[in-house]
């Protein structure tokens, strides 16, 4: 008789070597290319903006389990990620306190205050820029820094120059001579149709990121270079940002131009802003997106409907945030409406 | 080749383990002498317990029946050596539970009983005598479900089968024991495959193997050729679980068997190739089942082998036969990785339904810590059958049972894909399991 009792479990008995903190940090060092970018386009500052929303977040996620006496989790990396994400979402100019309290809000209501990972309804990173916009919208909006290697050339940067913003100026312009002829003087409808048609020359600048901005939203290429890897990492889902950017793309196509339907430049709009930052980065945030293969087209698109509907109607030039913060609360929803056909369900 | 474009469908979901066949996949079958004592549950297969027909003290000889079966969804036991019965008492059982059973001392003769005789005639026999031959052999399915072969054999005249599969997938990481049976006994699969193709007259026959077996697929299809079979050999990509019952019909012919239903529902029948093999050798040899192959690996075993095991062996003599167990082990596995069921002791025996014996170490064991939920979702896209694994986990953990129910906590097959891709670590097919109990044990409640 074999005397030693074995331990048992349930099977499976083999697991893949992925982890929380192995995903984590994968994306942390996904986004690492965009940083580097935001500190060489933007300077040293944009370094110290990182690391002070980095460290607040996972200072904050730190104290609050502490006071809790829950076990200390920051080593999954989750919190870092979420203050490197508060923080491309900051302009580079940014005040020490700012990304500080950013973060400290990201964590404490965004996240903690529901149960820590994994339970928080919304994306934290989000949830903390749209708390600093809200209360200091003077220092969330000032672009001043030009990027190194210049910016939209032949527009004066000096005054919130985001190339969304500067659209969005132009269009008002033009929609101001529309409603009211002849108040508005012709050059400067001249004016805002030349800057128009250099927004629209500039895919090269929004492309490698030579352009005003959230320090980490700029650099087109950096971001996607990241995305690639996390696609090749199967953790990102393509569903949401295809759905999410295609869909900003049709919808500025039909409605974004001043010459009428189907006039818009869709290519811009998608080089802009931080639609590609939010599209592979933020709207894919696990814990906050549908888990449904449809849900996720749904989740996708519905953030690319609003987004467009912000930049173009609403009172913003962006609307990538919002849009996500939004479709976040539909999740649920989302998640019970497409279940994904069991087996045997459908046919004979 | 309208064939091939099928196949390439596949079935949606499964995952890829490593494989690690390599430990056994190249030794060929060893004969392990019989055992000084076999432990022989009289249940070892689905459906009711036999009733024992001898007592203690009783001589028996290899192949004595040892059991009545207890109702039509029943089999028999069978000695698997000779000596003297020692004592019918519970022992503890592979399934993790004890089960009466019955003690046979061995006298090392090794004596076989004169009702294991070859009948020349196997391939004329009628359907009716192929089944009751089948059934007092005790064959259960090898593959491992142990569903009574005969029953699967008796499809209702209003379910006719159209279509059979062979199964010699054998996705379940380090086993190797139907591969080998494929390279070694062809023929004598094949001549079952005969017999089963006699019973049922289907228009079409499958032998499916995966690819990371293609000397097997050769194998059988040069036995096919002689042996004069109509049936079509296919190598399916490797995906886990690829062998499973639906899966495989999906893959073959595009068919989904209903939810709740069975393969016969879709006018298909599944059999392993090891119960095709122990068909031929109940009805062309009168031979019951008394031994099987088991793979015996992992790297906590010194010396991995594919052994021919008596019935009844306790896993302490099989792995002692291996060189013994390695310093470092940390699971002793009936059945493959993926859904072996843990062993306590080494007291158990070996059974119809065992077709390995894996001893993982502490490297190859899963040792995460668990986590929470971050809803990754890749236990959705991992799910064979379409269901939500991390959904039905926190249902059934609120002991929210109807909602799982909803959700289909019925559907699942235990395959333990989603658990293997949960980055969190979390026991999802053990909630299933609970799910799965809870829901019918109300169902049988509300009758």
């Amino acid at each position: 008789m074999d005397e030693k009792v074995w331990k048992v479990s349930t099977s499976p008995h083999l697991a893949d070597r992925e982890s929380i903190p192995k995903i984590m940090w994968l994306v942390a060092l996904s986004l690492a290319p965009a940083g580097i970018g935001a500190v060489y386009f933007f300077g040293a500052h944009a370094a110290w903006v990182i690391f002070w929303a980095v460290a607040a977040a996972v200072g904050t996620e730190a104290a609050i389990q502490k006071l809790m006496r829950k076990p200390v989790t920051v080593y999954d990396g989750s919190a870092f990620v979420t203050g490197l994400l508060l923080a491309y979402n900051l302009p580079a100019e940014a005040p020490f306190w700012l990304p500080i309290i950013g973060s400290a809000f990201a964590i404490g209501l965004g996240k903690q205050v529901f149960g820590g990972l994994g339970y928080n309804p919304m994306n934290p990173a989000l949830l903390g820029r749209a708390f600093l916009l809200a209360s200091w919208p003077t220092h969330m909006t000032i672009f001043r820094t030009p990027p190194r290697g210049g910016t939209i050339s032949g527009i004066d940067v000096e005054t919130g120059a985001t190339p969304l913003n500067l659209l969005k100026q132009a269009h008002d312009v033009l929609h101001q001579a529309k409603v009211a002829p002849g108040e508005v003087p012709a050059q400067k409808i001249a004016d805002a149709m030349t800057h128009i048609g250099k927004l629209y020359e500039s895919y090269g600048n929004l492309f490698w990121g030579r352009v005003g901005g959230c320090l980490g939203e700029t650099s087109v290429f950096l971001l996607l270079l990241g995305a690639a890897f996390l696609f090749y990492k199967r953790y990102i889902d393509l569903r949401i940002p295809v759905g999410y950017i295609g869909t900003v793309a049709v919808l500025t196509w039909m409605f974004g131009g001043s010459e009428g339907l189907f006039t818009g430049n869709p290519l811009f709009h998608v080089l802009a802003g931080g639609l590609i930052l939010g599209a592979f980065f933020m709207a894919t945030d696990m814990v906050t997106s549908p888990v449904t293969p449809r849900g996720k087209w749904i989740f996708g698109i519905g953030c690319g409907v609003i987004t467009v509907i912000i930049r173009l109607i609403g009172g913003y030039p962006e609307g990538v945030s919002y849009s996500i913060l939004l479709m976040n609360l539909t999740v649920p929803l989302l998640d019970r409406y497409t279940k994904p056909a069991i087996f045997g369900a459908r046919k004979r | 080749m309208a064939l091939r474009i099928l196949t390439r469908r596949g079935f949606r979901g499964g995952v890829h383990p490593p494989e690690n066949k390599e430990l056994t996949a190249e030794k060929p079958i060893e004969i392990l002498p019989p055992p000084p004592v076999v432990v022989i549950p009289v249940q070892q297969h689905i459906g009711a317990p036999g009733q024992p027909i001898v007592q203690a003290g009783d001589r028996v000889r290899v192949g004595d029946r040892l059991t009545e079966p207890g109702g039509y969804v029943s089999v028999p036991v069978h000695a698997s050596i000779s000596g003297i019965v020692k004592a019918i008492e519970p022992r503890p059982h592979p399934l993790g539970t004890t089960a009466l059973s019955i003690v046979i001392e061995g006298d090392g003769q090794d004596e076989w009983s004169d009702t294991v005789v070859d009948d020349e005639a196997w391939d004329q026999l009628p359907a009716e005598e192929i089944r009751e031959r089948i059934r007092m052999a005790g064959l259960a399915g090898m593959g491992g479900a142990a569903f009574p072969t005969h029953v699967k054999l008796s499809p209702p005249p209003n379910k006719p089968i159209d279509t059979f599969i062979l199964n010699g997938a054998e996705c379940e990481p380090y086993l190797t024991a139907d591969h080998r049976l494929m390279l070694e006994y062809p023929e004598e699969i094949v001549r079952g495959m005969k017999i089963i193709l006699r019973v049922l007259r289907p228009a079409k026959a499958f032998i499916a193997i995966e690819d990371n077996k293609m000397d097997a697929v050769r194998a059988m299809r040069q036995a096919v050729q002689r042996e004069g079979l109509s049936c079509e050999v296919v190598a399916l990509p490797v995906k886990y679980p690829q062998g499973a019952e639906k899966q495989l019909i999906k893959a073959l012919t595009g068919r989904e068997v209903p939810r709740g239903g069975l393969p016969m529902d879709v006018g298909c029948l599944v059999h392993n190739v090891g119960t095709a093999r122990a068909i031929y050798q109940a009805v062309a040899k009168r031979r019951p089942v008394i031994d099987r192959v088991v793979t015996v690996t992992g790297r906590g075993v010194v010396e991995p082998k594919n052994l021919l095991v008596r019935i009844g062996t306790p896993f302490s003599f099989v792995l002692e036969h291996c060189g013994g167990i390695r310093d470092g082990a940390a699971r002793v596995l009936m059945g493959g990785p993926m859904m072996g069921i843990a062993q306590f002791t080494l007291d158990v025996p070996v059974v119809k339904g065992t077709s390995g014996i894996v001893v993982l170490n502490q490297e190859e064991v899963d040792r995460r810590q668990m986590a929470v939920c971050i809803r990754c979702a890749r236990c959705i896209d991992a799910c064979p059958m379409g269901l939500m694994p991390t959904t039905l986990y926190h249902l059934v953990k609120a002991k929210r049972f109807e909602g799982a129910q909803d959700y289909g906590v019925l559907d699942c097959i235990e395959c333990g894909s989603c658990a293997y891709v949960c980055p969190a670590g979390l026991p999802l097919v053990h909630a299933m399991k609970w799910g799965k109990m809870e829901v019918s044990r109300k169902l049988r409640a509300a009758g």
